[in-house]
């Protein structure tokens, strides 16, 4: 590819909890890509995230993100991090909407108090969102009264809305169906290609999902990528042996 | 007949017990309050397990003539009459004044000492604080439920002086010197005591106001034992067994040995001239009463908007806080959640007098508000504390500032968790605010225990004081229950 990578982890050192999570993480993301980034659980996949989005400090490495370049140490102060705020979205893996607002209150609160739009602006972009996550007659609906999958798309909807290059998903397929699975799927290409290309990266261990909807997958071991490339060769030939361990645990499960 | 034997002795081992109960017993309780202290009824300084004083010695020549032994009983003051009516006690002695409503309550000794109500001032106003007229629009205190607190509030009608009730008669003199008061009405055995005690900062009137008659309570169905016990203060007062006593305490004086001729003389007790009150009736109380409710509800109202804007901070400051703000905090809260609330006010109110003359209600408020705000804080960290981390996480990653998480996302929130606890709180600090008293704010509670020390009886007055407590406390409760309901459903 001749793109200019979106997304450039190298070298990326964390340690979570006094533990050596991520010791040389090497990613690359481009514009109209979808990543899946494998491995069990625990191996560090959360937390290559959540450094991204400069939810978590980290020892060493690099991370540049459509410009901005984060560096190694403790999370910048909110204020000269609006930038990547700006770049950058995260659903998080419970979804983590505020039990107090609506849906469409849940979309629209960024817009108006972070980005400054008018208010009926920020509404209609915000039903628009909803309507094309197919969620949009719950707009007036609160979290609590949401089905797993409809907070799911509320959440995506709510990431999108300040228009990031770069979403990043903790675990979308944790809590569907597989009928639901390959919707999300199809609505996340959707959401790569849309508007010029955006960059998805996906933390998963769902390894059917990530064969069927991503264009790359990095398998995640022992705190480095062991193996990266298209999805289908990727799973269809592992060569490593955490990739094989990661496909017996999906079989199994 | 040995079956009939076995039948008859505990028979007769029951009714030797009530025998005994029932005939005059080897001794004589009688109840007292020592905290009062000399020269009524005091803790003895050489054995504090033993009390002395004038009553004392008056309560072991009751005794004596009965042919019983003196054994002293400690009631708090104020409740004396009601303790003497359960049957705590045989008779009551501590200064208990000659009132209509307390000859009507109760079995009544004849008199056995007369008092003068003397008007205590600040050495500067000697001159123009001469009588209770000279005292309009000032503060004039006195201890509550007694005949000087009667005659103060009939003054506050017929003169504007505004009455001022303390629950001890120490306080009302400390704070005449302090200038929280202008003047003090009390009896003048009271009156010199608190002049020796304190060495000055007040001059006590010459001209009394009224006179009252010190009187021994008893139960009102034992009549019987008041007459036994007017016949031996009446010898008493023949033989000069009482002017020793008196003379030895050094409250003697030419009008006892007057009282003493006319009330040993005729058989009859001459009724008492201190009749001013007249008070009694359940509506010459409501007036009061809806003035004393009114001072609860709004100290309640202020002192929880205090406690809600302090605990805000402290909240904050536990949540937000560096180390150091956070350890202040901690401390604040526990000093306040580990000492009573009753040791708070006094310190607020009497200790710190000297560095920072606080007005009643003005402690009052300060003092609830402050010891509240040691809770709320504690609802509020733990509502704040209660927001899921990832909620504040996901605001970030959509470029909130902190400020504005705490604003949109964490506070209301953490205001829905709160509001249950914070209701509860509310009513309890409604109820608390009764312990104000001490600090001489008359509130609900205590306007009623005056209403009730009155008319000698607790029925009425409890009742009528609980319908109002509750007439407050249950809409705010529904109130609560509302806004939780519609939050929660929504």
């Amino acid at each position: 590819m001749t793109k200019q990578a979106l997304l450039q982890i190298s070298d990326l050192r964390l340690a979570y909890d006094g533990r050596q999570v991520l010791s040389g993480l090497e990613l690359e993301v481009r514009r109209g890509e979808v990543v899946a980034l494998m491995g069990l659980s625990g191996v560090g996949k959360t937390s290559a995230l959540r450094a991204v989005a400069a939810l978590q400090g980290f020892e060493g490495g690099h991370i540049l993100v459509d410009g901005f370049a984060l560096q190694p140490g403790p999370v910048p102060p909110e204020a000269r991090l609006k930038s990547l705020r700006r770049r950058v979205g995260l659903v998080f893996q419970g979804h983590a909407l505020f039990d107090h607002l609506t849906s469409l209150e849940n979309v629209t609160l960024a817009l108006t108090h972070v980005l400054g739009r008018r208010r009926e602006e920020a509404l209609d972009v915000a039903m628009r969102l909803l309507a094309s996550l197919g969620v949009g007659g719950r707009a007036g609906a609160r979290p609590r009264q949401l089905s797993g999958g409809e907070a799911q798309r509320v959440a995506i909807a709510r990431a999108l809305a300040p228009d990031p290059a770069l979403l990043l998903m903790d675990e979308p397929t944790a809590a569907l169906d597989p009928a639901r699975r390959g919707s999300l799927g199809r609505t996340l290409r959707r959401i790569a290609v849309d508007q010029g290309g955006r960059g998805l990266l996906i933390a998963t261990h769902d390894a059917e999902f990530a064969r069927a909807h991503a264009d790359r997958v990095a398998i995640l071991a022992e705190g480095t990528v062991v193996e990266t490339g298209p999805a289908a060769a990727v799973l269809d030939g592992p060569r490593h042996e955490a990739t094989r361990a990661l496909l017996a645990a999906g079989d199994g499960s | 007949m040995s079956r009939r034997l076995g039948f008859l002795a505990p028979a007769l081992l029951a009714a030797t017990c009530l025998g005994a109960q029932g005939r005059p017993d080897a001794t004589l309780l009688w109840g007292g309050d020592a905290e009062g202290g000399a020269p009524f009824v005091e803790a003895d300084p050489a054995d504090a397990s033993r009390v002395r004083g004038f009553d004392v010695e008056v309560a072991e020549a009751i005794a004596r003539g009965l042919g019983r032994h003196a054994r002293f009983i400690q009631v708090q003051w104020s409740s004396i009459d009601q303790s003497v009516e359960r049957g705590d006690f045989a008779v009551g002695l501590s200064g208990m004044e000659d009132t209509p409503t307390r000859r009507a309550r109760h079995a009544v000794t004849v008199p056995y000492f007369e008092f003068r109500e003397l008007l205590a001032v600040r050495p500067e106003d000697r001159g123009r604080f001469s009588d209770l007229a000279a005292l309009r629009g000032r503060r004039v205190a006195t201890l509550g439920g007694t005949m000087a607190y009667d005659i103060l509030l009939a003054a506050r009608d017929s003169i504007g002086l505004i009455p001022v009730s303390y629950d001890d008669d120490v306080h009302p003199y400390a704070d005449l010197a302090a200038g929280r008061v202008d003047a003090v009405l009390l009896d003048h055995i009271i009156a010199q005591r608190a002049l020796h005690r304190l060495g000055g900062g007040f001059v006590i009137q010459p001209e009394a106001v009224a006179f009252g008659r010190y009187v021994g309570v008893l139960a009102r169905a034992d009549s019987a034992l008041r007459d036994s016990v007017d016949v031996v203060l009446r010898a008493a007062m023949r033989d000069g067994t009482l002017e020793r006593i008196f003379r030895r305490w050094n409250v003697w004086d030419p009008r006892q040995g007057e009282l003493f001729r006319s009330v040993a003389g005729e058989g009859g007790t001459p009724p008492s001239e201190a009749t001013r009150s007249g008070a009694g009736s359940v509506w010459a109380y409501l007036p009061s009463l809806g003035r004393a409710a009114v001072v609860t509800a709004v100290l309640s109202f202020l002192s929880m908007t205090l406690a809600v804007g302090v605990g805000l901070l402290v909240a904050s400051g536990r949540v937000y806080g560096p180390a150091p703000v956070r350890a202040v905090m901690t401390a604040y809260v526990e000093l306040i959640r580990g000492t009573p609330l009753l040791l708070q006010l006094f310190v607020l109110y009497y200790g710190l007098s000297g560095v920072v003359r606080l007005p009643a209600f003005l402690a009052a408020v300060l003092g609830l508000g402050l010891n509240y705000a040691a809770y709320e804080a504690e609802i509020y960290r733990g509502a704040l504390e209660a927001v899921p981390r990832a909620q504040l996480e996901a605001a970030r990653t959509l470029g909130f500032s902190e400020t504005q998480i705490l604003r949109l996302v964490r506070g209301p929130q953490a205001l829905r968790y709160a509001l249950a606890p914070m209701t509860n709180d509310f009513v309890a600090l409604f109820k608390d605010s009764s312990l104000v008293s001490v600090i001489t704010v008359v509130e609900l509670t205590k306007q009623t225990a005056i209403y009730a020390t009155n008319v000698g009886s607790w029925i009425v007055p409890g009742a009528l004081c609980a319908v109002v407590y509750l007439a407050m406390s249950l809409p705010l409760a529904r109130l609560a229950r509302r806004l939780e309901q519609r939050w929660s459903a929504a």
